[in-house]
């Protein structure tokens, strides 16, 4: 397969993953704000715009408006909703040939569909649309997508994804000083929540709750269920294994992280859960990049411009 | 300026006999001289500012964006074998905190009471021996199982979960108009009408300290594990429905989901050596606690209605042994009679050694010398109940009742002075609610539900508030045209108990996470592809795009073959590292 084309497969992944996520973590804190008047409103939003990976203008205090056209609507800010649409049809425009007629054109509507702007009633139904259309697009491929290097590539954008979102939303548990979002919150935006409900029967306590994001190995959102996966699909595209140690830099980075969190009782992570998640963030994104250098090389791309 | 209080004040469109005194608003209240334009009440200043702004049209809009939401999500009812959603007015009650306290007190002491009345009734009777109930009370009563004497549940508690309706009379006292202390339901359409409602109308919430209802699952697991019996370390806590097709099923579905608990039919357990398991998967599982939504006469065919199918043979043979709890316990529906309902208030005073704190409804028990002739006589005027029925069933409200009606009735309470009861008719007070004409005052009571835990009675802070939509109605059920409000305790100090309060948001629980820092910001990956661009950069390569336009558009002239057959220089085109 032409790297290009895996690259591509790759982002969509990453991409349709990332609105999917990006719009859980923003539906279940917006609701957050409104519901808890006692949320200082300014902080909690400069709070999960920086978890969202973007900082914010100094100049004023922020309101949920803001948060929701910066990270949902503007189709220019890097890390919005609207940007992850636009780039994974991008990508599936480049790689065209190799994605089906139907993800084609999923992707394609859900990017001309995207609203530009959305009304405070309308918030949670725009959440929930996103949702809808990342659920169909991730459905199309796996239902008619052979199990070959393109579903590979595919999968693992989205393990990867997903291991980064799930980080990020731990992470947000220091949206602020007074009242960080309960464990309720966090299982719930991630729809962690029933399943979490049936597996321990009870109350969300810290540990139970984190153990279940980060450790539980049944749960698809779990950081180690995606890291575990992103291995397995690494595996598969160099299925050949070396007598002594692991070649592939991806590979030794999901494998060092796993293990890290794997094996190490959960009291300890917890004690460092934000030096934890950060360097799940910092894996993924290393892994990211070894991933490119391996399979998606970059010949320094010639145009021609003409003397002068 | 909205213009969805307009006609709010006009006569009834419908010319009904004026009742002796008009009934409470709870939203506005006419200035003391009487004249003069209706003002917003304190606790409902805010909402209604912000309500006043919105047009009739917008509200509708938000109406039936409510009721579609409920449709997507099941929350229905069966009307005429089509699927309805369970109706919603978008107009809150508010109730404000310091009133909310009293309620709560109210509750809390008439649950006690309660709870003190069924432990005697089902064990030494005291009471009846100390004269303050007639023992003919209890022979009489049709819920009062002789199949439940003697079980001792395990902490004590036998009304795990309750729901006390109360009322609000002329002059805005809140009263108790039944209690429920059996399997009161509805809690679910509280959890789900809060959470619908920030959703479809978020600007109401702005600026009102509403306190949150979804700690409610989370108190009654406990309270039911508190419930099992003794030296069970970690109980198993089962729901038990009648099935599909009860009319509560999807409350049964919502508290199972919340509180992770399975959800079980009558089917699903058997009991063995006086223990009861449910088959599972991994083999038969023993169950500790049963959280049963099916009436007492459906839950042992060994003891009660041989033919129900909704039970376990030998549920209440387990219960005896003290083998299982089941919550609600058996028996308790003597305490939702009526005619108990007469008494409680000296069973405050005898159990408790307390007053009062939430008056009855004022109420002739027939049986009485003279009562029956009086009532008889101002049938016309009162309310009549039977007393071993919830929910407005068999009521008939004299006022609004036909002769024929009438006559049957005084056939029937002349048969049997037991099996009813008479109170005056109440105007209960009044809401604004959203009806076809406008927003109109229409009458509303409240189910507040508690749940006992044995150190605490904890009661949920709002409630299910039912509303009656045709005018003038002062029955209020959703099997008889009711809707349902959001109820909102709002104010007071939130910070009394920060374990409830400020993180307990509306699906919030407790163990509200400690803050912990961001360590670093991590900007999104991107593909090299598709990574921002700088301004500049993206200014570059749109001018190399018009070139590349332009060029082509020079290949395209045959007059002109210069420009794209120049040999160039390669260059390098941006497109590194992923940021």
């Amino acid at each position: 397969m032409l790297s290009r084309i895996a690259e591509s497969l790759f982002w969509i992944g990453r991409y349709i993953e990332r609105s999917d996520g990006t719009a859980r973590i923003l539906d279940v804190h917006l609701q957050l704000l409104l519901e808890d008047p006692w949320t200082p409103e300014d902080l909690a939003c400069r709070s999960l715009l920086s978890v969202m990976g973007s900082s914010a203008p100094e100049d004023r205090p922020l309101t949920r408006q803001d948060v929701l056209a910066l990270l949902a609507v503007d189709r220019t800010h890097p890390a919005s909703i609207a940007y992850s649409l636009g780039a994974a049809r991008e990508n599936a425009r480049r790689a065209r040939e190799i994605v089906s007629t139907e993800l084609w054109e999923s992707l394609n509507t859900t990017r001309a569909r995207m609203p530009r702007r959305v009304s405070s009633e309308k918030v949670h139904e725009f959440f929930g649309w996103v949702r809808e259309r990342a659920a169909l697009a991730v459905g199309i491929v796996d239902s008619s997508t052979s199990r070959d290097e393109a579903w590979l590539f595919f999968t693992l954008g989205r393990s990867l994804e997903r291991a980064d979102m799930t980080a990020r939303l731990l992470a947000t548990r220091a949206l602020t000083e007074a009242s960080g979002p309960s464990w309720t919150t966090i299982l719930r935006s991630c729809g962690a929540y029933e399943a979490y409900l049936r597996t321990y029967r009870g109350l969300p306590s810290a540990r139970n709750a984190a153990e279940f994001l980060l450790l539980d190995r049944l749960f698809p959102r779990s950081v180690i269920f995606a890291v575990t996966r992103a291995e397995e699909c690494l595996r598969q595209l160099e299925p050949r294994s070396e007598r002594a140690g692991v070649s592939d830099q991806a590979q030794r980075l999901l494998g060092r992280i796993r293990s890290q969190l794997e094996y190490r009782p959960i009291v300890e992570i917890l004690d460092d859960l934000p030096h934890q998640m950060d360097a799940v963030q910092e894996v993924t994104s290393a892994a990211s990049e070894a991933i490119r250098r391996r399979y998606f090389p970059v010949a320094p791309a010639p145009s021609w411009t003409e003397e002068d | 300026m909205g213009d969805l209080f307009d006609g709010y004040a006009a006569p009834p469109a419908r010319p009904q006999p004026a009742p002796p005194r008009p009934a409470f608003d709870e939203m506005f209240a006419v200035p003391p001289d009487g004249t003069g334009d209706p003002k917003a009440r304190e606790p409902y200043r805010d909402i209604y500012a912000a309500l006043a702004r919105m047009t009739q049209d917008e509200l509708r809009g938000r109406t039936e964006a409510l009721a579609s939401s409920y449709l997507a999500q099941g929350v229905t009812f069966d009307f005429a074998g089509e699927e309805r959603p369970f109706p919603l007015d978008a107009v809150p009650r508010v109730i404000d905190q310091g009133e909310w306290s009293r309620i709560e007190a109210g509750v809390r002491q008439r649950v006690l009471a309660l709870e003190a009345f069924l432990a005697d009734v089902y064990g030494p009777q005291q009471a009846i021996r100390d004269g303050v109930l007639p023992a003919s009370l209890l022979t009489s009563s049709s819920h009062y199982h002789r199949q439940a004497a003697g079980i001792e549940p395990a902490n004590g508690v036998r009304i795990q979960v309750s729901g006390i309706d109360l009322i609000r009379d002329e002059a805005g006292e809140w009263r108790v108009l039944e209690d429920n202390v059996r399997v009161p339901s509805g809690v679910s359409y509280v959890i789900s009408n809060r959470r619908v409602m920030a959703q479809t109308l978020p600007e109401l919430f702005v600026s009102m300290r509403v306190r949150p209802v979804g700690d409610y699952p989370n108190r009654l697991l406990q309270a039911l594990r508190a419930a099992a019996p003794p030296g069970i370390e970690d109980p198993v806590v089962v729901v038990l429905t009648p099935g599909v097709y009860n009319s509560a099923y999807f409350e049964h579905t919502l508290l199972a989901r919340l509180m992770g608990v399975e959800l079980v039919e009558g089917r699903d357990l058997f009991c063995s050596g006086g223990r009861v398991f449910m088959r599972t998967t991994a083999g038969p599982t023993r169950v500790d606690v049963i959280y049963r939504r099916v009436d007492d006469e459906f839950l042992d065919p060994l003891q009660f209605r041989a033919d129900s199918m909704l039970g376990s043979p030998g549920l209440m043979l387990a219960a005896r042994l003290g083998n299982v709890t089941i919550a609600n316990a058996v028996g308790n529906g003597v305490a939702d009679d009526k005619l108990v309902y007469t008494y409680v208030p000296d069973l405050i005073r005898y159990y408790l050694s307390e007053e009062p704190i939430l008056p009855n409804v004022q109420t002739w028990r027939l049986e009485e010398p003279g009562a029956l002739e009086e009532v008889l006589d101002r049938l016309a005027e009162l309310v009549v109940k039977p007393v071993d029925a919830s929910g407005g069933k068999g009521l008939v409200v004299g006022p609004a009742a036909s002769g024929a009606e009438l006559t049957e009735l005084r056939g029937r309470l002349l048969k049997d002075p037991r099996g009813w009861i008479a109170q005056p008719v109440v105007q209960l007070s009044t809401i604004p609610t959203l009806v076809d004409d406008g927003v109109r005052p229409r009458h509303a009571d409240l189910r507040p539900f508690a749940v006992h835990d044995g150190r605490d009675v904890w009661v949920l802070p709002g409630g299910l508030t039912r509303v009656a939509l045709p005018e003038g109605q002062l029955v209020v059920n959703s099997s008889q045209g009711g809707g349902s409000k959001d109820t909102w305790v709002v104010g007071g100090a939130p910070l009394a108990a920060p374990d409830r309060g400020i993180s307990g948001l509306v699906g919030a629980q407790a163990t509200s996470t400690s803050s912990i820092p961001v360590i670093r910001e991590h900007a999104p990956d991107h593909s090299p592809e598709d990574r921002p661009r700088s301004g500049s950069e993206q200014q570059q390569q749109q001018q190399q795009q018009a070139r590349d336009v332009a060029t082509r558009a020079g290949s395209a002239n045959p007059g002109r073959n210069s420009g794209p057959d120049r040999p160039g220089r390669p260059g390098l085109a941006s497109g590194g590292a992923g940021c």
